[in-house]
């Protein structure tokens, strides 16, 4: 399998696997900092996912073939580059209540105790494997395997900004209220995205973030 | 000034989107019809990404508050000022006082006012394209007033100047789009891929600005595996479980799960954005992705060398 490939006219997609793994992301992010650090001209921006990286670039400036020519060189090199040092960011979290609506049914569902769920989230370090979804969603994991759960059978059309939520092996945080099929189990008061901020995102693909379990009454 | 009298359709400012952000998950935005954008930012001798209005699917009046010269280009819209009927693709000058109207008319759903000196809403994120969901820039309504910046020349050099209607892209209700192949077309069976090449697909009227959801045969998957989410792009064609394709559009999220059986070529995004929803009738054809780069590069020179004077400019003088 090539791992570039034209996606439309304007990126190339670089896979580089198919699974979600730290080491495997870790080198996603490592790519597109040795990217960034000295791009071609006529690169736009790159977008880290799980497994793959995402370069835009302005095809006026830029053929496909010239572009995968300069990536390929610098394909081997993000093995040893390092990626830019992870900041850990601690979420501080209300777990449960309204906002944290699905808890008791998460517990259940495992059958354990809503502090036992608390317990086995907050416990971790997670890596931001990617952003997307809605400005400022980052992608975390992964959970312990006593809480992966499924994605809700039917998605909810509002859930309130700030929402701690839950989904297969994955975690996040709703920025914005925006409709959403994860389990809801927390809410933070942190604001993860203010548009007017001269650093408007809290968080940045390959982060490392940790919840800390905070008490408080619903806002 | 502009003051906005009456507020049909969806009505936002756009300029030619919003870039550095995708990483953080937010969309690039921007004009639906990036050529018909473009060119009205041309005719007022503006540069081509200044922002301009973007109204869809319905009229809008609009007063100058002090003279100014206009162009509105598009599809599926004619405009008028006082008893004077414009074509699209063509400058004009509005008085201080004067009313111009954009009204709905005809196949198409887009059209773009430039004014010269380009609209100075605020930017958010270096740019000034309205991404609603976000609470990035803000649907317009009656009573709303715009700031304008300085033309870049005297408004008798810069009215009275049309595009060049060879230079226009084909606009038609029954477009051929050409698309590159998917990241992921091998996840469909022959069948599928013969389906989604060989049958007409209508766009459903569920569609908006983040995406164009097609009506049509549905297209069949080799297995049910799941994508990891990944990057994706305007024109990028998603294939969910119910088979029919979804076309991303302008307010596209920066990921997605699906798998991507193709994606529009640039060069036909503008056709595709104003193919009239439910009535149209489009096929999808497959290109390389030499040819796409080269019909974009030949658009993008149409934007430089199509303005052409209006021989007899006298009626567009009020």
């Amino acid at each position: 399998m090539d791992a570039l490939k034209p996606l439309g006219d304007s990126s190339l997609l670089i896979t580089l696997g198919d699974e979600m793994d730290p080491r495997l992301n870790r080198r996603v992010h490592a790519l597109a900092s040795l990217i960034e650090a000295a791009p071609l001209a006529g690169i736009r921006e790159t977008v880290p996912a799980y497994a793959a990286l995402l370069v835009h670039y302005d095809p006026l400036t830029l053929t496909y073939s010239q572009l995968a020519d300069w990536l390929r060189l610098r394909l081997d090199q993000a093995d040893s580059a390092s990626a830019r040092t992870p900041r850990q960011i601690e979420v501080p979290t209300r777990y449960g209540g309204a906002s944290g609506a699905d808890l008791e049914a998460v517990a259940s569902a495992h059958a354990l105790s809503p502090a036992d769920v608390i317990r086995l989230h907050s416990r971790r370090d997670y890596l931001v494997y990617m952003m997307g979804f809605t400005p400022g969603f980052p992608y975390m994991g992964a959970l312990d395997a006593a809480i992966v759960t499924p994605r809700l059978e039917t998605p909810r059309t509002s859930v309130p900004a700030g929402t701690v939520a839950i989904a297969g092996a994955q975690t996040g945080i709703y920025p914005l209220a925006s409709p959403g099929g994860w389990n809801l189990i927390g809410w933070t008061p942190l604001k993860l995205f203010d548009p007017a901020s001269d650093s408007p995102f809290l968080f940045a693909p390959g982060d490392t973030v940790r919840f800390i379990p905070i008490e408080g009454d619903d806002a | 000034m502009l003051e906005i009298l009456e507020a049909g359709g969806l009505v936002t400012v756009q300029d030619a989107g919003r870039r550095g952000w995708q990483k953080f998950g937010v969309p690039v935005s921007g004009a639906m019809d990036w050529f018909a954008h473009r060119a009205a930012n041309v005719l007022v001798g503006n540069p081509p990404d200044a922002a301009t209005l973007e109204i869809g699917f319905g009229d809008v009046t609009l007063r100058a508050l002090r003279d100014c010269v206009i162009a509105v280009t598009g599809a599926g819209f004619v405009t008028s000022t006082f008893a004077w009927t414009f074509p699209l693709w063509t400058s004009f000058v509005v008085h201080a006082g004067g009313t111009v109207r954009i009204m709905k008319e005809g196949d198409g759903n887009w059209a773009y006012l430039a004014i010269a000196g380009g609209i100075e809403s605020e930017s958010m994120l270096g740019s000034r394209s309205s991404y609603l969901r976000a609470g990035l820039g803000q649907k317009l309504e009656v009573g709303d007033r715009l700031n304008i910046g300085q033309p870049s020349r005297s408004l008798d050099e810069l009215a009275a100047r049309t595009f060049s209607p060879d230079k226009l892209p084909l606009y038609s209700s029954s477009p051929v789009i050409e698309t590159l192949d998917g990241v992921q077309s091998n996840w469909f069976t022959k069948d599928g891929l013969e389906t989604f090449y060989s049958s007409d697909f209508s766009i459903s009227p569920s569609s908006d600005r983040m995406g164009f959801r097609m009506d049509g045969a549905p297209i069949a998957r080799v297995h049910a595996a799941e994508l990891l989410s990944e990057g994706m792009t305007i024109g990028s064609i998603q294939i969910p479980a119910s088979g029919l394709p979804i076309v991303m559009m302008a307010d596209s999220p920066t990921t997605g799960g699906y798998p991507k059986i193709a994606n529009v070529v640039t060069a036909d995004l503008p056709l595709l954005a104003q193919v009239p929803f439910r009535e149209g009738r489009i096929r999808f054809k497959m290109t390389s992705v030499e040819e796409a780069q080269a019909r974009y590069r030949k658009m993008t020179r149409a934007l430089e060398d199509g303005i052409e004077e209006v021989e007899n400019d006298a009626k567009f003088a009020q």
